[in-house]
C-alpha cells in the first residue's frame, strides 16, 4: 500500500466527514437520537423516584399511637373534628382517628376507602426470595428495545448517507475525476471510514450521554447494571457497522440515481431490520437472543444483551466479534469489487452478477 | 511525447478499439476527432486510466506509464461533473489534493487559476448556484489545478459560451506553449481546424488518420486552386489539363498540376483583372469525410 492511497484514503474521509457535519438533515436525526435517549433515562429516574418517595399525607388525632409512619405523611391535630375538616378540605387524604377496636385507631376518608393509607398501616409479613437477582421483564425488554433503536437508528441513517454520497457521484459523474485521480478502492475505503467514524461518533456521545444523565439523575445502580454492556454494544457497533457501510456502498454503486437508491439497498435494510424486530418481539427468549449474538448482523444487539443478562460466558462475546470481524474482511474483498466494477457504468442498474465479474 | 500503442478493448463481445495507436507531441494541440460511438471517449478512459485496456500500452518519452504518472494527467471528462453543494475553492483545492498537490500549494494554485478563469468572487458560493458556464469553468480549473504534465479534454468546447470557449482557449494554447502534450476530442471540426497542430481521425474503434493537420489535408486528395476574375471563367473548361470543380460567372474551383495551374494564371491575366488565385487546401470535414468513408 503506497502512502499516496493512504492520502487518498483519508482526504476522502475527511470530506465525509465535513459533508455529514453540514447536513441539516443529519444534525437534526443526531440530536433526536440523543435527546429520546436522555429523555427516556430522566422520564425513567422521575418515575421511578416517584413511586418511591411519594407519599400520603393524613392527618393524625393526638393520642393515636402509630407502630409505623412509612408512607405517610403526618399533619397531628388535635380533635377529630379538626382531623374530619382537613379530610374535607382535601388538605390530607385521610384521617387516623382513636378508636375502641383491637387496634385503637380507625381511618376516615373522604369519598373512597383510602387504600394508600390502609396499606401503610397494615402489617406486611416478610417475604424471602428465591431469585433475587433476577430482573423484571419489563426492563430487559426496555433494554433490549433500547439498544435495537440506537443500533437500527444509527446503522440506517449512516448507511443510507454512505448509500447517498455513492451515488451522488455517480449521478453528478464527478466519480470520472475522482477515478482519474485515485483508485476506487481508496475512494470506497474513505467513504466507509469517514461514515463508520460519524456513526461510531454518535453512539459514544449516546453511551456517553446515557451514562452522565444516570449519574446526575442518581440512578448509579442502572449504571452498573448497564456498564459492560454498553461497552460491548459500542465495540460491537464499531465493527459491526462497516460491514453495513460495505454493504450498502456495494449495493448502491449499481444504480446511478438517487431515486433507484432505495430499491437497491433494501435487502441491507432487511438485514438490520430483522435484528431489531426480533429483539423487540424475543428479547426474552435465550434461545433467539442466543443465535443472534453470534450472527453478524445482529451480534452488536444480541451479545450485549446476553452480557447485560449474564447469560454469557466471558468468551463468548470475544468469539462473536471475531465472527463479526471475519465477515466484515470477507464483505469488504467482495465490496470493493462490485464497487469497482459498477463505479463507472452508468444509466440503467447494472446486474450484481456483472458486476461481480467485471 | 505520449504514445499510445497497440490498445484493444472489447465491451463483451464487441469490439471498441482495434490496434488504436498515435502519438500526441509535447508542446502540441492535438485534436482527436470522430463520430459519435468512434471510440474517442474510451481512448482517453484507458489513457488515463479509468478503464483498462484488453492490450496495448500508454508511455511517455518511452516509459510506460503507471498509476503515479497518472496523478500529474489533467482530465476533463465528457461527462461533466463536481459536487454540488460543495464550495468551489474547497472542491478545487480537494482535487489537487486527491492528485497529489500539498495543501499550501493547492491553496495557491486555486486561488490563483480561479482569478485566472474570472471565478474569484464565486470562490465560496457552492458549485450549484453557479451559472451553467461559470458551472464549466469550474470543470476547466479542476483539469488543470494540479499543474499538469499532460492534458487530457474530452469535448471541452461543448457547452461553453464563446467567452468561456476563449478562455479555455487561452489556457490551453498556454500549457501547450510550456511543452505539455494537450489531447482534446471534439466534434466540432472547424475548431479543431482553427486550433490544433496535430489531428487523429478515429472511426469503428480504429485509427484512420493521424498527423499534422498541413499534411493530412494537403495529401487529401488532387492539388486545386481558387480563381477569381472579373468577368466570365467560361474559357477555363477547354483549358487541357484542368478539370472545373466548381464554377459560377467570374469564380471557379479546379483541379490542375502545379504548371498547368501558372499557365491558367498567367491567361486570365490577359483576360482580365484577377482578383484572387490561391492553391485550395481541403477543409479537415473533407478529410474527415474521405477518410472515414
Amino acid at each position: 500500500m503506497t502512502s499516496h492511497f493512504v492520502d487518498a484514503v483519508r482526504l476522502v474521509t475527511v470530506r465525509e466527514i465535513q459533508a455529514r457535519i453540514r447536513s441539516k438533515a443529519f444534525i437534526v436525526s443526531a440530536a433526536i437520537l440523543l435527546v429520546a435517549v436522555v429523555a427516556s433515562i430522566v422520564v425513567g429516574g422521575i418515575v421511578g423516584k416517584a413511586t418511591a418517595d411519594d407519599t400520603t399525607p393524613v392527618a393524625v388525632v393526638d393520642g393515636v399511637s402509630l407502630q409505623s409512619t412509612d408512607g405517610l405523611d403526618v399533619t397531628p391535630t388535635r380533635t377529630v373534628a379538626q382531623a374530619e375538616r382537613l379530610v374535607r378540605d382535601g388538605e390530607v387524604d385521610a384521617a387516623v382517628v382513636p378508636s375502641d377496636d383491637a387496634l385503637g385507631y380507625a381511618v376516615v376518608g373522604l369519598e373512597d376507602a383510602p387504600t394508600d393509607v390502609v396499606g401503610a398501616l397494615s402489617v406486611a409479613p416478610s417475604v424471602e426470595l428465591l431469585d433475587p437477582g433476577a430482573l423484571p421483564a419489563g426492563l430487559v425488554s426496555l433494554i433490549g428495545i433500547m439498544f435495537g433503536v440506537v443500533f437500527f437508528a444509527s446503522a440506517v441513517t449512516f448507511g443510507s448517507s454512505i448509500a447517498q454520497s455513492v451515488v451522488e457521484e455517480k449521478s453528478t459523474r464527478v466519480v470520472e475525476i475522482l477515478m482519474a485521480a485515485i483508485p476506487a478502492r481508496a475512494l470506497l475505503a474513505g467513504k466507509v471510514l469517514g461514515n463508520s467514524a460519524m456513526a461510531f461518533a454518535q453512539i459514544v456521545a449516546v453511551a456517553v450521554a446515557a451514562v452522565i444523565t444516570m449519574a446526575v439523575t442518581g440512578q448509579d445502580n442502572l449504571f452498573g447494571l448497564l456498564g459492560p454492556s454498553v461497552l460491548w454494544f459500542v465495540g460491537f457497533f464499531a465493527v459491526g457497522f462497516v460491514l453495513i457501510a460495505a454493504l450498502f456502498a456495494a449495493s448502491a454503486v449499481l444504480v446511478s440515481r438517487q431515486e433507484d437508491v432505495g430499491s437497491v439497498t433494501m435487502p441491507v435494510m432487511m438485514l438490520v431490520m430483522i435484528p431489531y424486530l426480533l429483539i423487540v418481539v424475543a428479547s426474552d427468549n435465550e434461545t433467539i437472543v442466543g443465535i443472534m449474538s453470534y450472527v453478524p448482523f445482529s451480534a452488536p444487539i444480541g451479545m450485549p444483551m446476553r452480557i447485560f443478562l449474564g447469560t454469557a460466558e466471558w468468551w463468548e462475546p470475544i468469539l462473536s466479534l471475531l465472527i463479526v470481524a471475519a465477515s466484515v474482511v470477507v464483505v469488504v474483498v467482495v465490496g470493493a469489487r462490485i464497487y469497482e466494477n459498477a463505479l463507472l457504468r452508468t444509466g440503467g442498474r447494472v446486474k450484481l452478477a456483472e458486476a461481480l465479474r467485471g | 511525447m505520449l504514445t499510445i500503442e497497440g490498445v484493444t478493448k472489447h465491451f463483451g463481445d464487441r469490439r471498441v478499439l482495434d490496434d488504436v495507436g498515435f502519438t500526441v507531441g509535447s508542446g502540441r494541440l492535438t485534436g482527436f476527432v470522430g463520430g459519435n460511438g468512434a471510440g474517442k471517449t474510451t481512448t482517453m478512459r484507458i489513457l488515463l486510466g479509468v478503464l483498462q485496456a484488453d492490450a496495448g500500452r500508454v508511455s511517455i518519452d518511452g516509459t510506460e506509464v503507471g498509476p503515479a504518472d497518472r496523478r500529474r494527467f489533467g482530465y476533463m471528462p465528457e461527462e461533466r461533473g463536481l459536487y454540488p453543494k460543495m464550495p468551489v475553492a474547497e472542491q478545487i483545492t480537494y482535487l489537487a489534493r486527491l492528485h497529489g498537490v500539498d495543501k499550501r500549494r493547492a491553496g495557491q494554485r486555486t486561488t490563483a487559476l480561479l482569478e485566472r478563469l474570472d471565478l474569484a468572487q464565486h470562490a465560496d458560493d457552492a458549485v450549484e448556484k453557479l451559472s451553467l458556464g461559470n458551472q464549466q469553468r469550474v470543470q476547466v480549473a479542476a483539469a488543470l489545478v494540479h499543474d499538469p504534465e499532460v492534458l487530457v479534454l474530452d469535448e471541452p468546447f461543448s457547452g461553453l459560451d464563446p467567452m468561456a470557449v476563449d478562455t479555455v482557449l487561452g489556457v490551453l494554447r498556454e500549457h501547450a506553449a510550456k511543452g505539455v502534450p494537450v489531447l482534446f476530442s471534439s466534434h466540432q471540426l472547424d475548431v479543431v481546424e482553427r486550433l490544433c497542430d496535430d489531428v487523429v481521425v478515429i472511426a469503428g474503434g480504429t485509427i484512420r488518420a493521424a498527423g499534422p493537420q498541413e499534411e493530412l489535408r494537403r495529401s487529401a486528395g488532387p492539388a486545386a486552386w481558387e480563381l477569381l476574375v472579373d468577368g466570365d471563367v467560361a474559357w477555363l473548361r477547354d483549358e487541357p489539363g484542368v478539370t472545373v470543380r466548381e464554377f459560377d460567372g467570374g469564380y471557379a474551383v479546379f483541379e490542375a498540376d502545379d504548371a498547368v495551374a501558372q499557365r491558367v494564371l498567367q491567361r486570365a491575366v490577359q483576360h482580365g483583372t484577377v482578383g484572387s488565385f490561391a492553391p485550395r487546401v481541403p477543409r479537415l470535414s473533407e478529410v474527415f469525410r474521405e477518410v472515414v468513408r
